[in-house]
């Protein structure tokens, strides 16, 4: 059933983001720690672990996939609520903060490359990954 | 007839949302097909649609709220709320496994560090360089110089202001559009032309639309290698930004 995928992803949110709650309190700030790393590394483990033992159905996975297949629009949304007016006057902070980072990154490529080659070769093709969208 | 449409569109606001991002979408799909031949991925015109939208809400209404301040369209508050946001998120990490990660070799897992920590620590360099120097803003808008989906995830997170979360959309769109335009000219000199490669790339640069539209370009065989270190990137960079990385920020500003 297609819900035992989105009810398990709901699982896997709302203990990563308790966590993510109880890390910020036990550290003393008013923020939450980590929460959505700690839940997409449950979402991880759990469905992997289910994988390998054979109880994850392709139709469960739909349960998920959807979700990850609409998060550009949810992002989109997300975009269109922001207060964009005021953050006008940070324009060129924006800008200059996107373009520095790939900049150094891709000129960091080629070193990065030469450290340590794969233990094993790397299959010949992966799965498609299920974050592709917008087709 | 029109009214009654308009009434209905109203009282269900989540569905109006789905058509109008939807339609959103779409457009930009079109344009990103027709005007620019594919080179600007839908996804990263769809975001700038995005934050235009959020910009003539402001403009019209005099509200902080963007376009969802306008009564038609309050549903799109819902559906790009945190709550439906972090969802989807946490669903994009499905299908990445740490086997084919561990098999990838030591260099996969330094580019993803590398590159999450380079771009942080550039885009929090910028933003304090341009005027802003509390801790939540920097780091906010640090984690949206790694991808428009971990800014605001950290911005969430520190309770950063809508403005800061705006920014860091902003800057995780440049650098996807960046790393789209660019990637097919410089991968003859990266020699991005096997799986290995492709993942340290992806490692590096993390934007999940970006690297789409970039191996697309360059040759799409590669595109699952890019893609599944992208997936990692955004996993780890919403596990350090709100954490190791504000705590650090927050030690070194006064």
């Amino acid at each position: 059933m297609m819900i035992y995928g989105t009810a398990l992803l709901a699982i896997c949110t709302l203990i990563g983001i308790s966590i993510g709650e109880e890390l910020g309190s036990f550290l003393g700030v008013k923020a939450n720690v980590g929460g959505v790393g700690f839940a997409m590394l449950l979402l991880i483990l759990t469905t992997s672990w289910l994988i390998k033992r054979g109880r994850f159905r392709p139709l469960s996975a739909e349960g998920i996939q959807f979700w990850s297949g609409i998060y550009i629009p949810i992002v989109v949304a997300m975009s269109a609520k922001q207060n964009v007016v005021v953050a006008m006057k940070g324009g060129p902070a924006a800008i200059v903060a996107g373009v520095l980072g790939v900049g150094i990154s891709f000129a960091m490529i080629p070193y990065v490359n030469r450290i340590g080659a794969p233990k094993d070769a790397l299959p010949a093709k992966l799965e498609e990954v299920p974050t592709e969208n917008m087709r | 007839m029109i009214e009654l449409l308009r009434h209905t569109m109203e009282a269900n606001g989540l569905l109006t949302a789905f058509v109008v991002v939807g339609v959103m979408m779409w457009v930009s799909n079109w344009i990103s097909k027709t005007l620019t031949g594919g080179r600007l991925h839908g996804s990263a015109i769809a975001v700038f649609g995005g934050l235009i939208l959020a910009y003539v809400g402001g403009v019209t209404t005099g509200g902080k709220n963007g376009i969802t301040d306008i009564p038609f369209f309050a549903g799109i508050g819902l559906m790009g709320g945190a709550m439906f946001r972090d969802f989807a998120i946490v669903a994009t990490a499905f299908g990445a496994s740490f086997e084919d990660l561990k098999r990838s070799g030591v260099s996969v897992m330094i580019a993803l560090a590398l590159g999450i920590t380079v771009s942080f620590v550039s885009g929090a360099g910028a933003a304090y360089a341009f005027g802003y120097h509390d801790a939540v803003t920097l780091c906010t808008i640090g984690a949206g110089a790694a991808t428009y989906i971990v800014g605001p995830v950290t911005g969430t997170a520190l309770g950063a202001s809508s403005e800061a979360i705006a920014l860091s959309i902003a800057a995780g769109l440049v650098k996807a559009i960046v790393v789209m335009i660019a990637t097919p000219h410089l991968a003859k000199k990266l020699q991005l032309n096997n799986p290995h490669t492709a993942m340290v790339y992806g490692g590096m640069m993390g934007t999940h639309s970006g690297i789409a539209a970039g191996l697309q370009a360059t040759d799409p065989k590669l595109m699952p290698y890019g893609l599944m270190a992208a997936a990692f990137y955004t996993g780890l960079g919403c596990l350090v930004c709100p954490s190791i990385f504000y705590f650090i920020l927050l030690r070194l500003l006064p």
